[in-house]
């Protein structure tokens, strides 16, 4: 039986694909066989983010409608051989998924894979509500700002009132907090929310803090998730991230400014 | 150079600090809202108007709230009467 995470967030622009990319491969690195979804039909980009968008033949649409099997939709990753891609149609606008149809992607999938990764669209129709239906945890990404916050709760009142885990009453979907975008001097400055403010809102499990990072927008750039630029801020962050999610105590990270002399004078700008 | 900086910015009136303190009272408003029926708010307002045929109350008289427990539904009704609640008529 295959996990399933959903990275979700409610509001958009805040680093769900960036996550689910960066995450999904993490977790494939790893030595766990994972599928990616892309649930953001008709604005696909996980494809993007994933350096496969020359490689889409069939999607996740086409699989539902059985115009293609699954084998055939799934893109094999070029950096890590346990990892697929299942990319969203481009063409079809978000009714096309069904939550019938959506289940049983997910069941053919969870006899193959360990994990299931589902990169959830903006907002909170059609797409959101099935990426996250059959969720067994919940990745919420949050940027350190009010619209964000306020979304990610409600985000939260969904998880534990309209997923399947919710409606039959099964042990409750697991929630954990990825702070994305995240300036320690900014925060150190009052111009923030911090971490623990953060925190004393949502409560939730803090898997890890993404610092604002250059890395981010150069990994999509190039198509590659930032996880493996194992040198940046970024790529480190993430894969604390995963090892945590998989059950590794690591201290946390990138919360406090950096601390070199530089950094000291010039606030490390 | 920083520290001085520092000194200055993190005090109370940090946007930070506003925007915890707006965020913590809108999050716990939306909650409370949350699990309660939608016919709320419309109940509310009909009450509202029946009470006023016969007392005259301000709009924020009446407060209207609903509890969920383990094993049951409450519906709690508020209504504050004025000193000399008589209706014109």
């Amino acid at each position: 039986m295959a996990r399933i995470i959903v990275v979700t967030s409610g509001k958009g622009g805040v680093g769900k694909t960036t996550t689910s990319a960066a995450v999904a491969m993490g977790l494939a690195k790893k030595g766990h066989k994972t599928a990616v979804i892309d649930f953001d039909v008709g604005l696909r980009n996980l494809d993007l983010i994933m350096g496969c968008e020359r490689r889409v033949v069939y999607d996740f649409v086409n699989v539902i409608s059985g115009e293609a099997l699954l084998n055939q939709a799934l893109i094999r990753d070029k950096h890590c051989d346990l990892l697929y891609v299942l990319p969203a149609s481009q063409t079809r606008d978000k009714d096309a998924l069904t939550q019938e149809g959506v289940g049983k992607v997910l069941e053919d999938l969870s006899k193959d894979f360990k994990y299931i990764v589902c990169d959830s669209p903006a907002g909170i129709e059609k797409g959101a509500h099935l990426a996250m239906y059959f969720a067994d945890d919940a990745f919420v990404v949050t940027n350190p700002e009010v619209s964000s916050v306020r979304d990610s709760d409600r985000m939260l009142g969904i998880l534990s009132s309209k997923s399947r885990r919710a409606e039959q009453n099964l042990e409750s979907i697991k929630e954990y907090l990825v702070l994305t975008r995240y300036s320690p001097d900014r925060v150190k400055l009052g111009d923030m929310l911090s971490v623990d403010d953060v925190q004393d809102i949502l409560s939730l499990h803090l898997l890890g803090v993404i610092p604002e990072s250059k890395s981010v927008l150069s990994a999509s750039n190039a198509g590659v998730p930032v996880i493996l630029d194992e040198k940046s801020d970024a790529g480190q962050a993430y894969e604390d991230i995963v090892a945590r999610y998989l059950g590794e105590n690591r201290p946390h990270r990138f919360i406090e400014e950096k601390k070199g002399i530089f950094g000291k004078l010039f606030g490390g700008k | 150079m920083m520290g001085l900086l520092d000194y200055f910015k993190t005090n109370k009136s940090s946007s930070a600090s506003i925007a915890k303190e707006r965020l913590q009272i809108l999050v716990a408003h939306e909650r409370s809202v949350r699990g309660q029926p939608s016919y709320l708010p419309q109940l509310q307002k009909e009450l509202l108007e029946v009470i006023r045929k016969y007392i005259d109350v301000d709009q924020d008289a009446i407060t209207v709230n609903f509890e969920q427990d383990e094993d049951r539904e409450t519906l709690e009704l508020n209504i504050v009467v004025p000193d000399n609640p008589t209706k014109h008529t």
